[in-house]
């Protein structure tokens, strides 16, 4: 059943209901944005577990990763050993200015240096100052979030699979030397 | 009625006139940003932005006063008084509260009232012609067809109420007020406050001003204070035509306590008038040029005089 002029009152209600609802603009400054897990603010680089690979450069799309490094020799361990060498990280920057935030870098990476930190205030009012060297990167670091915990019915981590299955592989072997010895005098 | 009083008086109506806009105006910006899921200004002053205005007037006040070279200078200049002071001599007949309580009783004072309000359209006429401007004029012609057409059904309308109070007294029609008045008028009432926002040219009836075709109509070449008195000129508009409607129409000081807490039951219904002003601003597109036209001669003038009609046969049955 409509009246002529429904529509209108139609549309006085929209509004005067709105208002009473709570508005959903965010407050920025004064209010901080809950921001979702796995949020891709900036790219936090452990320095300490990187090895000089180079495989997060050579995958970045747009070539934004600086990485100087030179070769140490290690003395011998043993006297027989030959000498040892290894990666010395001089220089690891990443160009925020050029970053897309593709996360490819920190996916490639073998050894879980780099990281997706939620921090997003790093606004620069010079462009050079978003190149991040390596002792911004690794403060980065202490604002990378604890890994969010799985789904409740989520696959077991694979670690975790492995080492069980080991544990299990151990304990299995450990019952039948018992039983073995039980059966044997 | 000494000197002293008649000061008093014109300063009460000054500092309403000066602050009354202002609160509409931040209601607007507060009730349109909420209505829209929005929160509106939240910084100037602190709280809630309620200084929004204040730093709003301090900004116009900084900006250069500009007259283009080809504008008709004093005509130009003069424009945005014309538009505004109307409504300050209007306010001044209105009637607050019971046993004198206004600025100026006057005998054809519903008369007054129509005939000063019209004088403020005259100002966006001039500004609109004085600008040299092919969009002022546009605007300001729209003005001119928009008066026209609805000052008919507001004073026949008006014309409804002061035949039932038999009397052109705004005073005097309170004074014979009664609540069945309420359903009798209930026509007139719709028609008046209609025809009053088109008259200010608030949305849906802001053809003259319409931003996305004609820029800002006869304000166009305007700046800084200038334009900030054809802005404070609307907000003065909205407060004269809900008091207008409020005393007409819904009774003024009329309601429980009225000796004593009139006052307080004329600004409560003039400020509930002006929300619902918003509201229709916030709710309804603007009507085109050629519906504007339609609706004030296909529907409101009909309507006001079925009212005239009503009230006339009422009128004759009672006495």
């Amino acid at each position: 059943m409509s009246f002529p002029g429904a529509g209108l009152a139609k549309g006085l209600a929209v509004t005067l209901r709105t208002m009473t609802k709570k508005s959903v603009t965010a407050q920025y400054p004064e209010v901080q944005p809950v921001l979702p897990p796995r949020s891709r603010g900036v790219i936090a680089l452990l320095e300490e577990n990187c090895t000089v690979c180079m495989l997060c450069a050579r995958e970045c799309p747009d070539w934004c990763i600086y990485i100087d490094s030179h070769k140490e020799t290690l003395p011998a361990a043993e006297p027989n050993a030959r000498a040892r060498t290894r990666n010395v990280l001089d220089r690891f920057a990443i160009d925020f200015s050029l970053c897309m935030y593709c996360g490819i870098c920190i996916e490639v990476c073998p050894f879980d240096a780099l990281f997706w930190s939620p921090e997003f205030e790093y606004a620069e009012t010079d462009i050079l100052e978003l190149t991040h060297e390596r002792d911004r990167l690794r403060e980065w670091m202490w604002t990378v979030p604890a890994p969010p915990a799985l789904d409740p019915a989520a696959e077991e981590p694979k670690e975790i699979a492995a080492a069980r299955k080991a544990a299990d592989k151990l304990a299995a072997a450990a019952a039948a030397a018992a039983s073995e010895e039980g059966e044997a005098p | 009625m000494n000197l002293l009083d008649t000061v008093l008086r014109c300063v009460a109506t000054l500092v309403v006139f000066l602050v009354f806009p202002l609160v509409i105006g931040q209601t607007e910006h507060k009730v349109m940003a909420h209505m829209q899921g929005r929160l509106g200004p939240m910084y100037a002053g602190g709280f809630h932005g309620w200084a929004q205005l204040v730093a709003d007037g301090v900004k116009f006040a900084q900006k250069e006063d500009i007259v283009p070279a080809g504008a008709d200078r004093r005509i130009f200049q003069l424009a945005p008084a014309v538009s505004l002071l109307p409504y300050l001599f209007v306010l001044l007949a209105i009637p607050v509260g019971p046993n004198g309580f206004v600025g100026q009783a006057i005998d054809a004072g519903l008369f007054f009232v129509l005939a000063v309000m019209g004088v403020g359209v005259i100002g966006k006429l001039m500004a609109g012609w004085a600008s040299a401007n092919k969009f002022s004029l546009l605007g300001g012609l729209r003005t001119a067809a928009q008066l026209m057409s609805y000052e008919l059904p507001m004073v026949l309308a008006a014309a409804s109420v002061a035949m039932a109070a038999g009397t052109l007294s705004l005073p005097g029609i309170l004074d014979a007020w009664e609540w069945y008045w309420l359903p009798w008028q209930l026509i007139g009432a719709f028609v008046f406050f209609t025809a009053g926002l088109a008259e200010l040219q608030r949305p849906p009836f802001d053809m003259p001003v319409a931003d996305s075709e004609i820029i800002f109509g006869a304000y166009t070449e305007y700046t800084g204070l200038r334009f900030a008195l054809f802005l404070l000129s609307e907000y003065a508009g909205i407060l004269v035509v809900s008091a207008l409607t409020a005393v007409l129409f819904l009774g003024g000081w009329h309601g429980p306590l009225s000796d004593q807490l009139g006052w307080l039951w004329m600004i409560l219904k003039t400020f509930a008038l002006a929300f619902v002003v918003i509201w229709l601003r916030v709710t309804y597109p603007r009507l085109r040029e050629d519906q504007l036209m339609r609706f004030a001669w296909t529907g409101l003038i009909p309507l006001a005089l079925v009212q005239l009609a009503l009230t006339g046969i009422i009128k004759v049955a009672i006495s």
